[in-house]
């Protein structure tokens, strides 16, 4: 028995859970999604079809998804954390012997009615099982190496996994995810140090290496890092989506071309335009005003969260807010950063724009247990 | 597990601290994100911009029409016609195989075209319209354009190439147009980017090559909005090109083709040109060819036949042929002599059949002799002593300075290919050129255009015209350039002695119209068109002293390339001089037998302007006369469709 569950008298119950929802973060996320639609409506030249429509329809499934999830009281997810992270390895497992594969990667599983991408799940599932570990674990015992050791495990299992099908962004943002997990619930600064480090470190023997007998990399490896640095180096090979990504943002200007009116776009010479490359087509037809305005709408999703979380006393429930916030900016800043060329092309979705079901619905689950956690907070007995 | 209220508020405070520093870092975050943003779409904006526009925008070039090429009448020579073929889209043909295979059915499909297509539509991009089949009727496109339902992804198009409409007989001086080659490329430093278009045809020879410049005129351009995968979005604007210059040449087609009918079967030449002003007024090499099939890609097989025939159709004899003028050069001699003062206009030389120079002698080519002759009576009788003689007291030096004074060793400059510059030889030339000395015997060789003279029927009409008018004529083929008359001076006079040229004139009537003249059975009879000429027959070998002995002299006896060159040069009517003409009939044999008759008809063409009236000849010749007129094939300028297009 929790704290939390001495004081359940306090919290809201039946619809009136509803009046208590965080509701500037749903109204931020409608606001996200519809900017996405609208997207989705240019790139396909003007059409609902084919991705606008099933895109809204997949929201209002999310929405009632994160609502039903909003309605169970925190303490029962995080009870059920642990089965939930369970079961999500088990799917990356199974994607692994029947799964679906596409663009190079077997990353799907088709359930009939909906194919699912467990990799997507996983990203929540962790938060999850991470959240209820430390909530589980003395606090005391934080720091202790053979308590941070665990995490680890936890965190690099479906690491391990995604990486196989291969899919790096999502093993990137599953290891950044749950590295601010363990943050999060106090793990010493001085292991965060020692990563980033031993990081750096790495990165610079790596460099340092090249041309050198001892050289750590291939050369091919090599070649697609100079890619990375200088696009330019290669525009018809590698660096294409890439410089016809900076293309596409940076003529935008100020206001942009208008609204259906971007040529990068509407010439096909982004690629992956209602996915991945989305945000370019935002940034090419509303200008420098449209990337801000989407990235303002973003950072208040995040500012709602973390005040949602700073005012929660339930351990469990802060992290998750906090977990799955930090999962929704890693999303958005892996994906702005590689498009404005800040980072390697590695493909990871514009959060409630892209094109793409699992991830949407899934964030949007995440998005319930925020609710969650908001709604079912500890209150002060009256 | 039971937690203590402690630990939780101390979780929570540890909690608060971590959501500061996290939303502190991811705001910051953010932030760089904000910055990048304003960075590339604020400070590099116009670069990007003008990069998407390099992406999007591609510059089609619009091809000229070519300039039009007339005849001095307005007889269209060179136009362009419409030119109609069948393309397919494989995008909206669906089954393309189905759809060809309904194609054959309609149209008669080249098996190697339609395996070109197929290759190509494998090959190009679904949208990239590929051509079936290039030149078609208008039938067949009619056919194609009923039967479009059955048909998705057929569409006939239509574009313009260049058409002769009066083929064989301005083949030599118009010359053809035909696809730019590597070669074509390689003599330019900056080639125009209209080149590049594919199958855009440029002038090779001719006036076509020449005159290229004027008659290709300037691309247009067309910038559209491109794809991708560089499919045509839609266009952006278009500057229609300029067509080229149209050009009307001082030819008149009916003379041409007369002279070219005229000339058929044999391998010879003609050149007709006005003595006032210098207007080329027909210039036929025979045989010639035509030049459409070089526009369409003239075939291995065709190509072949013309180089392979020993009668060379392919020269233009008129200005690239230079031969021993032969006795046509002697009025040179004479001129150079009299004005060099070392001979009266009337004074004679005694001709015995020979001239000895050393131990060694100098035929004439009558045997006898012609016994004392003057000036008139040598040109008349074209006694070669007399020339011999004239030649060896004028000297090769006065000699050439005539010859170039009247047209010869000179290179005419005209929009032609390879217009020759002939040979007035001097004692420097012979010097530097074969490392030898000028002997008095080259220069007796020369006094009868043997030896190393040489000159073009082009310079040899030329000579004509000016010793007619007594004017330094110099031969125009350009009139108008886009209806602007090409400039030309006026003629200075020749800088002659009036007497000289009068004897020099005299003796050239009385070798048509005198009854001992060597020209006299092709003399006109129309008092009013009288015609003054002078015969030449030029050897193309020396007889062999072995041959002499068998008595093998006679042209009918030796194999066709060694039989002499007949030449006759001419100008009338002799009372008030027109035109000049020479002809030239490679290995014909006597000038008198082979080129006379044909400078005849061709003089009487131009004088009358029509096909000559029989009165115009000799009461006994009228019967082979009209023989001659009624067998040649004539093309017949009133009929619509024959190129009758007025400028």
């Amino acid at each position: 028995m929790s704290y939390l569950e001495h004081n359940v008298t306090s919290v809201p119950t039946g619809l009136r859970k509803v009046l208590y929802l965080n509701w500037p973060v749903v109204v931020l996320l409608c606001a996200v999604a519809s900017i996405g639609f609208l997207m989705l409506y240019s790139v396909a030249g003007g059409s609902l079809t084919p991705w606008a429509e099933p895109q809204m329809k997949r929201f209002a499934a999310g929405m009632v998804a994160m609502l039903i999830v909003a309605m169970v009281p925190i303490w029962f997810w995080r009870n059920v954390s642990a089965v939930a992270y369970g079961v999500s390895l088990l799917l990356l497992v199974l994607v692994e012997l029947i799964g679906v594969t596409g663009m190079g990667a077997q990353r799907w599983i088709d359930l009939g009615f909906f194919v699912m991408q467990p990799s997507e799940l996983a990203k929540i599932t962790l938060v999850m099982g991470l959240a209820a570990y430390y909530d589980w674990l003395d606090i005391k015992k934080t720091s202790h190496p053979l308590w941070v050791l665990f995490p680890l495990v936890i965190i690099l299992v479906p690491t391990a996994l995604v990486l196989k099908q291969p899919d790096l962004g999502t093993a990137l943002l599953l290891v950044m995810g749950g590295g601010i997990m363990m943050f999060i619930a106090g793990v010493h600064w001085l292991y965060f140090g020692a990563v980033i480090a031993t990081g750096v470190g790495t990165i610079y023997a790596v460099i340092a290496s090249r041309g050198t007998e001892w050289q750590l990399l291939k050369d091919y490896q090599f070649r697609r890092i100079d890619t990375f640095l200088d696009p330019s180096n290669d525009p018809l090979g590698a660096g294409y989506h890439i410089t016809q990504s900076k293309i596409a943002l940076g003529s935008g200007g100020w206001t942009g071309r208008g609204f259906m009116q971007g040529t990068q776009s509407r010439l096909n010479f982004l690629p992956e335009k209602q996915t991945d490359f989305i945000f370019t087509t935002l940034a090419e037809e509303f200008g420098f005003i449209g990337g801000i305005s989407l990235l303002t709408l973003y950072a208040l999703i995040i500012f709602f969260c973390v005040v949602s979380a700073m005012r929660n006393k339930d351990r469990y429930g802060a992290s998750v807010t906090l977990g799955i916030a930090a999962t929704f900016f890693l999303y958005f800043a892996v994906n702005m950063s590689m498009v404005m060329g800040l980072a390697p092309v590695v493909g990871v979705p514009l959060p409630m724009v892209s094109w793409g079901g699992s991830a949407m619905l899934v964030l949007l689950a995440g998005f319930g247990l925020v609710q969650s956690a908001h709604v079912h907070r500890p209150r002060a007995k009256k | 597990m039971r937690r203590l209220p402690k630990d939780t508020a101390e979780s929570a405070r540890q909690i608060t601290r971590r959501a500061l520093f996290l939303g502190a870092s991811q705001l910051a975050f953010m932030g760089v994100l904000a910055a990048r943003m304003r960075y590339m779409q604020v400070d590099q904006a116009d670069e990007f911009r003008m990069l998407a526009d390099e992406n999007r925008i591609n510059m089609r070039l619009l091809p000229p029409a070519r300039g039009l090429i007339y005849d001095r009448t307005g007889i269209l020579i060179a136009g362009n016609e419409q030119n109609y073929r069948i393309v397919i889209v494989r995008e909206d043909a669906g089954d393309v195989d189905e759809v060809l295979e309904r194609l054959t059915r309609l149209v008669v499909l080249e098996p190697e075209d339609l395996e070109r297509a197929r290759k190509e539509l494998k090959r190009l991009s679904p949208f990239v319209p590929v051509t079936i089949a290039d030149r078609l009727s208008w039938q067949d496109v009619a056919e194609v354009a009923v039967n479009a339902p059955a048909l998705p992804g057929v569409s006939p198009e239509v574009g313009l190439s260049r058409f002769y409409p009066l083929d064989k007989d301005f083949a030599h001086i118009v010359g053809y147009v035909g696809p730019v080659s590597d070669y074509d490329l390689g003599k330019l430093t900056d080639p125009e980017p209209i080149l590049q278009i594919p199958k855009f045809q440029i002038g090779k020879i001719g006036v076509e090559g020449k005159m290229e410049s004027a008659l290709r005129g300037r691309a247009g351009t067309r910038r559209i909005e491109v794809n991708s995968v560089g499919r045509v979005m839609r266009e952006l604007d278009r500057i229609e090109g300029i067509s080229g210059e149209n050009i009307q040449l001082t030819l008149d087609a009916g003379l041409q083709n007369f002279a070219q009918a005229r000339l058929v079967g044999e391998s010879a030449a003609a050149v007709v040109m006005d003595v006032r002003n210098g207007d080329l007024l027909a210039m036929a090499s025979a045989p010639s060819f035509d030049p459409n099939l070089f526009v369409r890609g003239i075939s291995v097989a065709d190509y072949a036949e013309l180089t392979d025939n020993i009668y060379r159709p392919l020269a233009n004899k008129t200005v690239q042929g230079v031969y021993p003028p032969g006795s046509t050069f002697k009025m040179v001699v004479g001129l150079a002599a009299m004005e060099a003062g070392v001979i009266g206009t009337s004074e004679s030389v005694y001709c015995p059949g020979f001239k000895k120079l050393g131990n060694r002698r100098f035929h004439c080519w009558k045997r006898g002799g012609h016994g004392h002759v003057s000036m008139n009576a040598a040109l008349q009788q074209s006694c070669d002593v007399y020339f011999y003689e004239v030649a060896e007291r004028a000297g090769i030096e006065n000699i050439s300075e005539m010859g170039r004074k009247l047209g010869m060793g000179i290179q005419h400059d005209l929009p032609m290919s390879a217009v020759a510059e002939g040979t007035m030889p001097t004692m420097d030339w012979k010097l530097s050129r074969y490392g030898e000395n000028w002997m008095v015997g080259d220069t007796l060789n020369s006094g009868i255009g043997q030896g190393f003279v040489l000159a073009s029927p082009l310079q040899l009409a030329v000579m004509s015209a000016r010793i007619a008018s007594g004017l330094s004529v110099v031969p125009r083929l350009v009139k108008t350039v886009n209806g602007v008359e090409a400039e030309s001076p006026p003629p200075v006079p020749l800088d002659v002695r009036p007497a000289s040229l009068r004897a020099v004139q005299d003796g050239m009537i009385a070798v048509s119209n005198s009854n001992r003249g060597t020209a006299y059975r092709s003399r006109i009879a129309a008092e009013d068109m009288r015609m003054a000429g002078k015969t030449g027959t030029s050897q193309v070998r020396n007889i062999t002293a072995a041959e002499r002995a068998r008595g093998v002299t006679s042209n009918a006896d030796l194999p066709w390339e060694r039989r002499d060159h007949a030449l006759f040069v001419s100008f009338a009517p002799v009372d008030a001089p027109r035109i000049a003409c020479s002809v030239i009939v490679e290995h014909g044999g006597g000038g008198s037998t082979a080129a006379a008759p044909i400078a005849r008809d061709i003089v009487l063409r131009a004088l009358y302007g029509d096909v000559p009236p029989l009165t115009a000849y000799p009461a006994d010749q009228r019967g082979g006369v009209e023989a001659t007129l009624q067998n040649l094939v004539l093309r017949d300028f009133t009929q619509p469709g024959n190129g009758k297009i007025r400028a």
